[in-house]
């Protein structure tokens, strides 16, 4: 059973996990014992009372009031359980503990950019301590959006007018998987972000060097980082297939043809504005669903994946 | 019983015209003659022609989404185009098939037959119904063409207010649609309230026609709230009042509160007419009476009422407050109890019944296999801290569809093949159709159980690329969709063949007790050429079949003319 539970749900990796996969498991079990029991009786039935003759008669049956008490309490007292133990994790999910410690998250289509109190900040990566409640406070840029970790079994939607906020408690160091799950367009499937627990330690450290761009970096590194850190390798591919966006192989000094109708070299100051103000020129053929990074990279950032870019050709 | 009137009438039998010269089929002659008919029985087609059509497209493009979804990359589609497909997918499946479905195609055909009564109360107001469906359809239909839509059938803004597709037209086609709704749903209430046979006690009715009566009440109670919720959101887009869209200072949670206000009661206007049919199935092939006649009967009325207290379990992750989401929550288990005793009543009914295993009742049970599990999954999601985890997931997808599906195209499907004798004059073929029900339960199943797992396993919805370790049960699920789309193809060609070369009818072929059967396959164009009279509840196979089919002995000259 227990095999089975673990096959159906992602690795609980947090505090309320347990709590919910708890009430997971009960309902499918009881769900299951009931299912299996009406249609059980409904196999016996079917075969013992199978047509025999067209002359059958049958009993008048119309009702029973002590059988019809008992289908009905039952259940009663059945939902009654689920509801208050789902009520149980539900006030736990939307209670932080008051030493939480507080990252600011902004959705954007299609992006995360997640900000720790010390002012740095990061996209579609988030890093966190482990065994220490943290707090998401969340608001959108433009749409709705919904934070989604399975592996600790909280989402929240993610509004444009008002802050929402999630909290969780990681148990084991590693790296799960953020999802937006509330529909947001071209490139809701690609709004996935990876969430980092550390050690507390390690958390420490990296909140004082992680965040800082190394300024020694060779350029073209620096855009390497930068094309999985900003989340560009979710809509560019680096082998020529398209994925939502156009790949990134051969595109430096390529002739660009635009949705109206001019071409333009894809040169420097090309791609520079496609990343600050990607929709003011639409590639023929594509969505017009790049986020701005306008704000969110340094210029530094930008050179680097402009260098990186230019040396991508076969 | 009869005795109990105080009037004095005088009832004799009237046997059947097996095979009357001219039937509703060839009463009247010429396209016009069906496009413009006040006849039930034709309009019932009408929509049935129409809905199988809608089924038709919208299952296409489930399989091209299905298709898609078979690598965890960009195969077929690009994403644009995928989010619109699933948005067509749902608004086409939704609205103009499920719920004109049952009670506006096999509604309109059997409920002025079920009452003995020549048609519905207001046979104009009943073309105007289609002729606006129509309407509605077109407009959708030209959306598609014309920029498609991309919001998901839900519609949510602010990214409905904000995304270049054809919103507008789309809404709008809802919009119309949902007047044909109200109006047929007015049209019922009155003709069972008014045109019910003498002797057709409340207590008498078919438990379809309790079923009908329960979705029209929703209908005309909730479909003006999505009329509004529409109309205000166009207003939002063509004339920039900020309603729902924070950008001109409105509130998206508004508008799903709206939305489900209405489309949560429109989830029970999808499937309590589905009880209905269920509940005349089992009866008919146990040839045994209904077990819990009132308590399947006041049940869909009470489904009808809590149905409307519950929208806000859509929501619980919305940002609305955690104590409405706490109260949504806990009513919300309420509408399983009446559900649950449904399910426990059809059981009782096959106790010692005489079961015939026919293509209809293999569908009524494969409902009652698969509508449970539809219903268990809903009191998982239902639940508050689970259902934070599985929100729109892949759970979600699969729970809808054993309902929707699993549920109403179920009991739609063992509905077609119950009245198709009645409908059509003509037998299908038992063989095919058993082995086409068990194709289409089998892969039915293989489609969506695997969606249980994906979602719990946190899958999300509307993912148009996903992660590489989704792609075993994408797989799996594309599949089964593939084989299900066949059984649908195996379907529409032995119901064709037996359409111009099946057997003919005999007028009551399954040795039922309503009044539908108690005449000529196919009726003729007033159904009855007298007023039947009723003695026996509809599901009294221990009286003689002779008796259900007694009318008054006076009027029968006069109803000739
Ligand atoms: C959500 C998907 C998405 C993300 C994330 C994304 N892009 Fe794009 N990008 C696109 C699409 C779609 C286009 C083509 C349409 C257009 O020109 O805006 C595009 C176009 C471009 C172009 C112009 C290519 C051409 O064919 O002219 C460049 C350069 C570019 N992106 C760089 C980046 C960089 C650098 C990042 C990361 C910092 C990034 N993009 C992140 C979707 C994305
Ligand atoms: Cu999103």
């Amino acid at each position: 059973m227990n095999k089975i539970i673990e096959y159906l749900l992602p690795p609980q990796r947090s505090t309320v996990a347990s709590e919910v996969d708890s009430l997971f498991m009960f309902i499918n079990v009881a769900g299951f014992i009931l299912f299996a029991g009406i249609m059980l009786t409904i196999l016996i039935f079917v075969i013992k009372y199978r047509r025999k003759s067209e002359d059958d008669v049958t009993p008048v049956i119309t009702h029973n009031s002590l059988l019809e008490i008992t289908w009905t309490i039952i259940p009663i007292i059945l939902i009654l359980i689920v509801f208050a133990w789902g009520f149980r994790g539900f006030m736990t999910l939307s209670t932080p503990p008051p030493n939480a410690y507080e990252i600011q998250v902004k959705a954007a289509s299609w992006l995360w950019e997640f900000e720790y109190p010390n002012g740095g900040t990061t996209l579609n990566e988030v890093f966190v301590p482990v065994d220490q409640p943290v707090k998401f406070i969340m608001r959108s840029d433009d749409v709705l959006h919904s934070l989604f970790i399975p592996d600790f079994r909280v989402k929240m939607d993610i509004l444009p007018n008002r802050y929402t906020s999630i909290w969780f408690e990681a148990t084991e160091t590693g790296q799960s998987i953020l999802y937006c799950s509330e529909y947001c367009g071209s490139g809701h499937s690609a709004m996935l972000a990876t969430v980092h627990v550390l050690s507390k330690q390690e958390f420490e450290e990296w909140l004082e060097t992680g965040l800082e761009v190394d300024e020694d970096m060779p350029l073209a590194d620096l855009g390497r980082q930068t094309y999985t850190a900003a989340g560009c390798n979710a809509c560019h591919t680096l082998d020529g297939t398209d994925r939502i966006g156009p790949s990134f192989l051969n595109l430096f000094g390529s002739e660009r043809t635009l949705t109206d109708g001019r071409t333009v070299t894809a040169d420097e100051d090309y791609i520079r504005r496609s990343i600050i103000d990607p929709n003011a020129e639409i590639t023929a053929g594509y969505p017009a669903n790049m986020p701005s990074y306008a704000g969110r990279l340094s210029d530094r950032q930008i050179d680097g994946l402009i260098a990186f870019i230019k040396e991508l050709h076969d | 019983m009869a005795e109990t009137s105080k009037q004095t009438i005088s009832i004799r039998e009237y046997p059947v015209d097996e095979h009357p010269d001219k039937n509703y089929l060839n009463h009247d002659k010429g396209i016009l003659s069906w496009l413009i008919t006040l006849d039930h029985k034709r309009i019932g087609l009408l929509y049935l022609g129409s809905i199988t059509f809608f089924f038709f497209l919208g299952g296409v493009l489930a399989l091209l989404l299905r298709t898609e979804l078979l690598t965890p990359a960009q195969s077929i589609l690009d994403a644009d185009t995928y989010n619109q497909i699933f948005t067509l997918h749902g608004a086409i499946m939704i609205f103009l098939f499920i719920i004109p479905s049952i009670p506006a195609a096999l509604g309109n055909f059997f409920l002025p037959m079920m009452i003995g009564a020549k048609d519905v109360a207001f046979p104009r107001l009943n073309l105007a119904s289609f002729w606006i469906y129509v309407a509605g359809a077109l407009f959708a239909l030209f959306s598609i063409v014309t920029g498609a839509v991309d919001t998901g059938w839900t519609f949510y803004t602010p990214y409905s207010t904000e995304t270049g597709t054809a919103v507008v037209s789309m809404t709008l086609g809802v919009f119309i649609m949902g007047f044909s709704s109200i109006l047929t749903g007015i049209n019922f209430i009155v003709t069972l309230h008014k045109l019910r046979s003498p002797g057709q006690a409340w207590g008498k009715m078919p438990l379809f026609l309790w079923s009908l009566y329960a979705t029209a009440i929703i209908q005309i109670l909730a479909t003006p709230v999505l009329a509004i919720t529409l109309l205000l959101l166009i207003m939002e887009r063509v004339l920039g009042v900020g309603i729902f869209d924070p950008a001109l200072g409105g509130d998206p949670i508004l508008y799903q509160h709206f939305f489900w206000f209405y489309s949560h009661p429109a989830v029970y206007i999808m499937i309590v007419p589905a009880f209905g049919i269920i509940s005349e199935l089992i009866s008919v092939f146990s040839r045994k009476t209904i077990f819990g006649y009132w308590a399947i009967a006041l049940s869909s009325l009470a489904i009808a009422f809590i149905g409307f207290l519950v929208w806000g379990h859509h929501m619980f992750v919305s940002g609305q407050s955690e104590l409405s989401s706490v109260v949504f929550s806990f009513l919300t288990f309420f509408v399983g109890v009446p559900t649950g005793i449904k399910i426990f009543n059809w059981v009782a009914t096959l106790y010692k019944g005489s079961i015939d295993l026919k293509t209809p009742m293999l569908y009524a049970l494969a409902f009652l296999f698969l509508f449970t599990i539809g219903g268990l999954t809903g009191i998982m999601i239902g639940a508050l801290s689970v259902n934070v985890h599985l929100h729109d997931t892949y759970y979600i997808v699969a729970h809808f569809h054993y309902v929707m599906m699993g549920g109403t195209v179920i009991a739609l499907l063992g509905g077609i093949h119950y009245w198709w004798p009645k409908m059509t004059g003509r037998m299908y073929n038992e063989v095919w159709g058993k082995i086409t029900c068990a194709v289409i339960f089998f892969s039915f199943n293989m489609t969506f159980l695997p969606q249980f797992v994906m979602g719990s396993q946190g899958m999300p919805r509307r993912y148009f690329n996903y992660l590489e370790e989704f792609q075993g049960l994408h797989q799996f699920s594309t599949i089964g969709s593939y084989i299900l789309g066949l059984g649908f193809v195996m379907m529409a060609l032995y119901l064709a063949y037996s359409l111009f070369r099946g057997p003919k009818a005999p007028p009551n072929p399954w040795g039922a007790r309503s009044l539908e059967w108690m005449t000529s396959s196919p009726p003729t164009h007033h159904n009855f050429e007298y007023t039947p009279v009723i003695l026996h509840g509809p599901y009294d196979h221990h009286q003689p079949e002779h008796e259900f089919r007694m009318g008054l002995v006076s009027e029968s000259k006069e109803t000739h003319g």
